[in-house]
C-alpha cells in the first residue's frame, strides 16, 4: 500500500515553524537549569527533527539532531546551561529555519552559517564531561546477504511475562508468515499442572521452520525486535538440502500453533533475573534502523509536489487557525438569519399592508443579523498581534549583545488583534523601529548612568484599537531626537531651506525623508538609513500612518495607526454628477461648505481655500475625472477636507452622502489599475461605486499643476 | 440566457455524435453577434452570460469605448462597447441592445469582461476548413483582433479572438485639466 | 474493526499515522499529550496504543505506565514512537510496561508492516 504523505507537508512546515519560534522564546527565557522551559525546547527539536526525516529534510534532520543531542544534555542535568551554548542555540534556530526552507526547496543551503554554528555544536558537544555515544552509527551489518531462498530454524524461548507487555507469540508467527512459509513447533515441556499455572504468564516455547525465504537474519531478528529481551532467540541458517534439526518432541502436530498461547503454563522465573536481563545493554544489530529506505518514499512525492509549485522563497501557509470560539460564533449567527430568513418568507407567502410593521422589524433583524455576521467573519481574518510582536524578544536579545547597550523589552496589548495581511506586512516596518530604537534613541550605558538614568534602557511595544484603527507604539526611554541636529542634517542634505521655522512635528517628519540618516556613524543595525522612508512608504500603503514625539533626554516614541483590516473600509459617500464615490473616512478632516472671502486663486489656475491658518489647494473632482458635474463654481461649492502625509486636500463634491462600511472589491481583478482610484465596491442597491484613492489623486494634481505650470513658462519664452 | 447549454441542444453538423459524448466532431462553435450590420462571432465556450444592457458606473479617464464597470454576482465586470471600439454602427443603447460576458484568459488569470453589441443572433458550427483569412487591408478592425471570416449564406461572418479583445491600451489622461 | 489510540503532540505526526492507519481500515482515536491520552483510554477500549514519548503534561512512558495499571490495559499492546533507536530510550520504555516502539522517521509502510506484530 503506498501511502502519500505529502499533503501533510503543509502541516509539517507550520509545526516546524511555531516549533522554533518555541524554541526561541524559550531560549530566551531559559536562565536555569530549573527552568521548566528546557524541556519544551527538546520537544520542539525532538519534533522537528522526527518531521524532518519523514519528509526527507535530510539537512534538517542532521542538523538539528547536534542540536537535539545537546539540548537532550541540558535537559538531563548532565550539561551545564551555558550563556554561551543558548547563543549557540539561538543561532542555530536561525540555521534551521534556512535549511527548512533549503529542503523544501530541494536545494543544497550553502549559508556559511550552517557550517560555521555547526563546528560550534560539535565543539560544545565534545567539550561534554559526559560520554555521550555516537547515536549515529548503530547502523546494522548485514550479517548474510539473500540471493536464493534460504530456510532458517528459529529457537524462541519467551519468558513467562512476555504477554503481560502486549506482546503475542501468535502475531509474531504471524509477521514471520509475511517472510516464508512456516512450520512451527511448540515445546509444551514447561507446562506446570493445571492448578499451578499463572494466567499471565506464558511457559511455551517454539520451534520455527522458516522456508522458501529470501529474508537475512536481520529480517527475521526484527520481528522479534520487541520481544528481544524477554526471550532467548537462536537463529540458524539451514542449508537448502538440510532437514530440519528437529528435537525429540518433532511429532507434535500443527495444531499447537493453533493454540492461544496465554493460556499454557508455568516456570516461574525470578522477577529480578528478568529485570537484570532488561539493564542489559542492547545488542547493536537490535536496532535496524533502515534510514535509506525509510526516507526515499516520501522524498519522491514531494519533488512531485514541488515541481507544481516553483520554489518560493518563504513557505507561504496561506492558512489561519481559527480560535474555535469564533466559528461557534459564526453557526449562531449563521442560525439567526436561517430563523430571521424563514420568518420573512413565511411573512411573504400571504402579504397584506396589515403586516407592514412586522416586516420592517424583519428587515430590522435581517440588518442586524448581516452586519454582526460580516463582524464575525471579518474576525475571523484577525489574529493578535502577539504574532508581529513574538520575534522581537529575540531581536532586543541580538540587539543588545551588538551595540553593548543594556535593553529590557517590554511589550504591552499582545492580544490586540489586527487582520492578518496587515500582520504579514507590518512586521519589517516594527522591526525596522525597533532596532533605530535600540541603535540611535537608547544611549550607551555610561552616556545614561552619567544621566542619572538606570544602566538599563527601555524599549516598549504597545498596541490597543483607537475606533477602527489599532494604533502600535514603538516607545524608548533613550535621549530623545536632537531637534537641531536632524534640522541641521535635513538643511545639510538640501531637504529643507535654511532659516526656514519647523514645528517639532515637521522637523520629526524628516527622518521619514529618503536619504535621511542622522547616526554620524553608519552601524550595522540600522543601516544606512534607507529604511525610515521605507518604513513610512510601507505604512501608508497599508492605509496607515506614523508619527513621532519625542523629548530630549527621556525618549521617542513612533505611533503607527493602521487600519484593522484591508477588506472593509469606513466611508464618506459623495455625489459628483451622476456619479457617486466613496472616500475613506480615516482620511477626512471635516467637510465645509465653501465661503466665497476664504477662496484665493494663485499661480493661474491654483485654487487655495483658508481653513484657519492652513491654505488647502481646492481640487473639482470633475475636473480630475472629466464628469459633468454640477456644480462647477467653487463659490458654492461643497469642500471635503481630505489629509495624506501631512498635505491637506479640498475634495470639491456635489453632494454629501451617506458614511458607511463598504466592501473593498479590486478594478485590477477584470480591468486595469485606475490613477485615483483604489478600488470598487457595491451598494445597497446593487450598484457598483468607486472607491478614491486619496494619496493617488493628490498625485494626479500635482502632475496636472507641473504639466500646466510647464505650459505657463513655454507660453512665456514664446512671448518673450 | 445561458447560451452554452442552448448550444448544446443544437445537433452538430459534420460527423455523427458518438453515443453519449457532445461536440465529437472538428466543428467549433461559435456566438454570432451584431454590430451594426455586420456580423461577428466569437468562441462560444468563452461566454459567460448574455446579460440586457444596464447603465454600468463610469471608470475616472477611461478610453469613450469603455463603458464602466458592472455588479455581476459580487463580480466587477468592466463593459466595453465594441461598436465604439471597431467604429462600427450607431452607439445607441436600446433594449435590444445587450452585453456579451465572456471568460478570457489572459496570461494565466481569468478576466470577466462585458462587450456591449447591437445583438445576438446565432450559433455557428466552422470547422477549420471553413475559416478563411481574414483579407490583410482596409476595415476598422485592426488584423491582430480577427481569427479569420466564415462564409454563411450571403454573409460573411467575422471570427474575433478573445485573448485580443482584452487588450485595451491603457489609457492615458490627457488635457482634463484644461 | 480494530481501534487504536494515537498520542503525540505534533500535528503532522499524528495526522500521519492516523491517515496511515485509515487507510488500511484502522479505526483511530486521537490525542496530543499524554494526559489527554490517558482520559481518553479511561473511556474505551483499544486494540493497540501508539505513544510519542515527548510530551507535554505527561510524556509517553508515564502514559505507559498508568495504562498498565489499568484492567483494561493490562495486556493491550503500547508501543512508543521514539526518534532515537537509543537503548536507553527502549530500556527505559520496556520498564515501563511498553511493547515495542516505532522508529521515527515515519514510514507508512513500515508501519502497517510492524503493527502485525501486535495487532491481527
Amino acid at each position: 500500500m503506498s501511502i502519500d504523505l505529502a499533503q501533510f507537508l503543509p502541516t509539517f512546515l507550520e509545526e516546524s515553524y511555531e516549533g522554533l519560534e518555541i524554541m526561541e522564546t524559550g531560549l530566551l527565557n531559559l536562565q536555569s537549569s530549573e527552568d521548566d522551559s528546557i524541556h519544551s525546547i527538546f520537544r520542539a527539536a525532538h519534533s522537528i527533527k522526527g518531521g524532518a526525516g519523514t519528509f526527507g529534510f535530510n539537512q534538517v534532520t542532521e542538523f538539528t539532531h547536534l542540536v537535539e543531542t545537546l539540548l537532550d544534555e541540558m535537559r538531563d542535568g548532565r550539561r551545564e546551561i551555558l550563556k554561551s551554548d543558548i547563543e549557540i542555540l539561538l543561532q542555530s534556530v536561525d540555521c534551521i529555519r534556512l535549511l527548512i526552507d533549503a529542503d523544501h526547496n530541494k536545494v543544497v543551503c550553502e549559508d556559511e552559517s550552517i557550517s560555521n554554528v555547526e563546528g560550534l555544536l560539535n565543539e560544545s558537544l565534545k567539550s561534554s564531561s559526559t560520554d555521550t555515544q555516537p547515536q549515529n552509527d548503530n547502523k546494522s551489518e548485514k550479517t548474510q546477504s539473500a540471493t536464493d531462498a534460504q530456510s532458517w530454524l528459529i529457537d524462541f524461548t519467551p519468558q513467562p511475562h512476555l504477554v503481560q507487555t502486549g506482546n503475542d507469540p501468535l502475531f509474531l508467527f504471524n509477521a514471520l508468515a509475511d517472510l516464508g512459509e512456516l512450520e512451527i513447533v511448540c515445546n509444551t515441556s514447561e507446562l506446570p499442572a493445571f492448578s499451578d499455572v499463572e494466567p499471565k504468564e506464558l511457559y511455551l516455547s517454539w520451534q520455527i521452520k522458516l522456508t522458501s525465504s529470501d529474508a537475512t537474519e536481520d529480517d527475521i531478528r526484527e520481528v522479534f525486535e520487541w520481544v528481544e529481551d524477554e526471550c532467548t532467540l537462536e537463529i540458524t541458517l539451514l542449508t537448502n538440502d538440510a532437514t530440519p534439526n528437529v528435537q525429540e518432541d518433532e511429532a507434535v502436530n500443527n495444531e499447537t500453533q493453533e493454540q492461544d498461547p496465554e493460556v499454557q503454563s508455568t516456570q516461574p522465573e525470578s522477577e529480578q533475573s528478568s529485570k537484570q536481563e532488561l539493564a542489559e545493554p542492547l545488542s547493536p544489530n537490535t536496532i535496524t534502523t533502515d534510514t535509506n529506505v525509510l526516507t526515499t518514499k516520501p522524498q519522491s512525492a514531494i519533488v512531485g509536489k514541488d515541481k507544481a509549485s516553483p520554489a518560493k522563497a518563504k513557505p507561504d501557509v496561506g492558512s489561519i487557525r481559527v480560535g474555535v470560539d469564533k466559528v461557534d460564533m459564526l453557526i449562531n449567527l449563521v442560525g439567526e438569519l436561517v430563523i430571521t430568513q424563514s420568518m420573512l418568507s413565511e411573512l411573504g407567502n400571504d402579504f397584506d399592508l396589515s403586516k407592514v410593521e412586522k416586516l420592517t422589524s424583519g428587515l430590522d433583524q435581517l440588518l442586524q443579523n448581516t452586519k454582526e455576521l460580516q463582524e464575525s467573519v471579518m474576525r475571523i481574518r484577525m489574529l493578535p498581534i502577539s504574532f508581529a510582536f513574538n520575534r522581537f524578544p529575540r531581536l532586543i536579545h541580538d540587539l543588545s549583545i551588538k551595540t553593548g547597550k543594556q535593553i529590557e523589552l517590554v511589550i504591552k496589548g499582545e492580544q490586540t488583534e489586527l487582520d492578518k495581511t496587515v500582520m504579514e506586512q507590518i512586521g519589517d516596518p516594527l522591526v525596522h523601529l525597533v532596532r533605530n530604537a535600540a541603535d540611535h534613541g537608547i544611549e550607551s550605558t555610561e552616556v545614561r548612568l552619567a544621566n542619572g538614568k538606570s544602566a538599563k534602557g527601555t524599549i516598549s511595544l504597545n498596541a490597543y484599537h483607537v475606533g477602527g484603527s489599532i494604533v502600535i507604539e514603538v516607545n524608548d526611554d533613550g535621549g530623545g531626537i536632537n531637534r537641531e541636529a536632524v534640522l541641521n542634517k535635513a538643511i545639510e542634505k538640501g531637504i529643507v531651506e535654511p532659516n526656514s521655522s519647523l514645528t517639532d512635528a515637521q522637523v520629526f517628519d524628516l527622518l521619514f525623508e529618503p536619504g535621511f540618516s542622522t547616526a554620524s556613524e553608519v552601524t550595522d543595525i540600522s543601516g544606512r538609513g534607507v529604511g525610515m522612508d521605507v518604513v513610512k512608504k510601507n505604512i501608508q500603503s497599508l492605509g496607515g500612518r506614523i508619527q513621532v514625539e519625542s523629548e530630549p533626554g527621556k525618549g521617542s516614541c513612533f505611533k503607527v495607526n493602521l487600519p484593522l483590516t484591508l477588506a472593509i473600509l469606513d466611508g464618506q459617500l459623495v455625489r459628483v454628477g451622476t456619479e457617486v464615490y466613496i472616500i475613506p473616512l480615516i482620511t477626512i478632516v471635516e467637510s465645509l461648505q465653501a465661503k466665497a472671502e476664504l477662496i484665493n486663486r494663485v499661480s493661474g489656475n491654483m485654487v487655495l481655500y483658508r481653513l484657519r491658518e492652513d491654505n488647502v489647494p481646492v481640487l473639482p473632482i470633475y475636473q480630475l475625472f472629466n464628469l459633468e458635474a454640477q456644480c462647477t463654481e467653487i463659490e458654492n461649492a461643497l469642500l471635503v477636507v481630505v489629509e495624506f502625509d501631512g498635505q491637506k486636500v479640498g475634495l470639491m463634491v456635489d453632494d454629501l452622502l451617506a458614511q458607511q462600511q463598504v466592501v473593498i472589491k479590486s478594478l485590477q481583478d477584470n480591468y486595469q489599475q485606475v490613477d485615483g482610484i483604489s478600488g470598487a465596491t457595491i451598494l445597497g442597491d446593487g450598484s457598483v461605486a468607486m472607491i478614491l484613492d486619496i494619496p493617488g489623486m493628490i498625485t494626479m494634481a500635482l502632475k496636472q499643476a507641473q504639466v500646466a505650470q510647464k505650459a505657463t513658462v513655454n507660453n512665456n519664452v514664446e512671448v518673450v | 440566457m445561458d447560451i452554452q447549454s442552448l448550444a448544446k441542444d443544437i445537433p452538430s453538423q459534420g460527423e455523427q455524435s458518438l453515443e453519449g459524448i457532445e461536440f465529437i466532431n472538428n466543428a467549433e462553435q461559435y456566438l454570432t453577434f451584431v454590430l451594426g450590420n455586420e456580423q461577428f462571432a466569437i468562441d462560444i465556450l468563452c461566454v459567460e452570460e448574455i446579460r440586457n444592457w444596464e447603465r454600468p458606473t463610469q471608470i475616472p479617464n477611461s478610453p469613450n469605448y469603455v463603458k464602466g464597470v458592472i455588479n455581476m454576482r459580487g463580480i466587477i465586470v468592466p463593459i466595453i462597447d465594441l461598436r465604439m471600439k471597431f467604429g462600427i454602427g450607431q452607439c445607441t443603447y436600446t433594449v435590444t441592445t445587450v452585453v456579451v460576458v465572456l471568460t478570457i484568459e489572459v496570461e494565466h488569470k481569468s478576466k470577466v469582461i462585458g462587450f456591449v453589441v447591437d445583438a445576438v443572433s446565432d450559433v455557428l458550427n466552422a470547422e477549420a476548413d471553413d475559416i478563411k483569412k481574414a483579407p490583410a487591408f482596409g476595415g476598422s478592425i485592426p488584423p491582430e483582433f480577427i481569427t479569420g471570416l466564415v462564409n454563411q449564406d450571403t454573409n460573411v461572418v467575422t471570427l474575433l479572438t478573445p485573448e485580443a479583445l482584452y487588450k485595451i491600451e491603457k489609457h492615458q489622461i490627457d488635457g482634463c485639466n484644461q | 474493526m480494530p481501534k487504536f489510540l494515537i498520542v503525540d503532540d505534533s500535528n503532522s505526526i499524528r495526522q500521519m499515522v492516523s491517515f496511515t492507519l485509515k487507510s488500511a481500515g484502522y479505526d483511530v482515536v486521537e490525542a496530543s499529550d499524554g494526559l489527554q491520552g490517558l482520559q481518553t483510554a479511561k473511556g474505551e477500549n483499544f486494540d493497540l496504543v501508539i505513544s510519542d514519548v515527548n510530551m507535554p503534561n505527561m510524556d509517553g512512558i508515564e502514559l505507559c505506565k498508568e495504562l498498565r495499571k489499568l484492567s483494561s490495559f493490562e495486556f493491550t499492546p503500547i508501543l512508543m514512537l521514539t526518534t532515537e533507536s537509543s537503548g536507553d530510550m527502549k530500556v527505559r520504555g520496556k520498564e515501563a510496561g511498553a511493547t515495542g516502539w516505532l522508529v521515527k522517521p515515519f514510514n507508512p509502510d513500515k508501519l502497517l508492516a510492524t503493527i502485525k506484530r501486535v495487532v491481527r
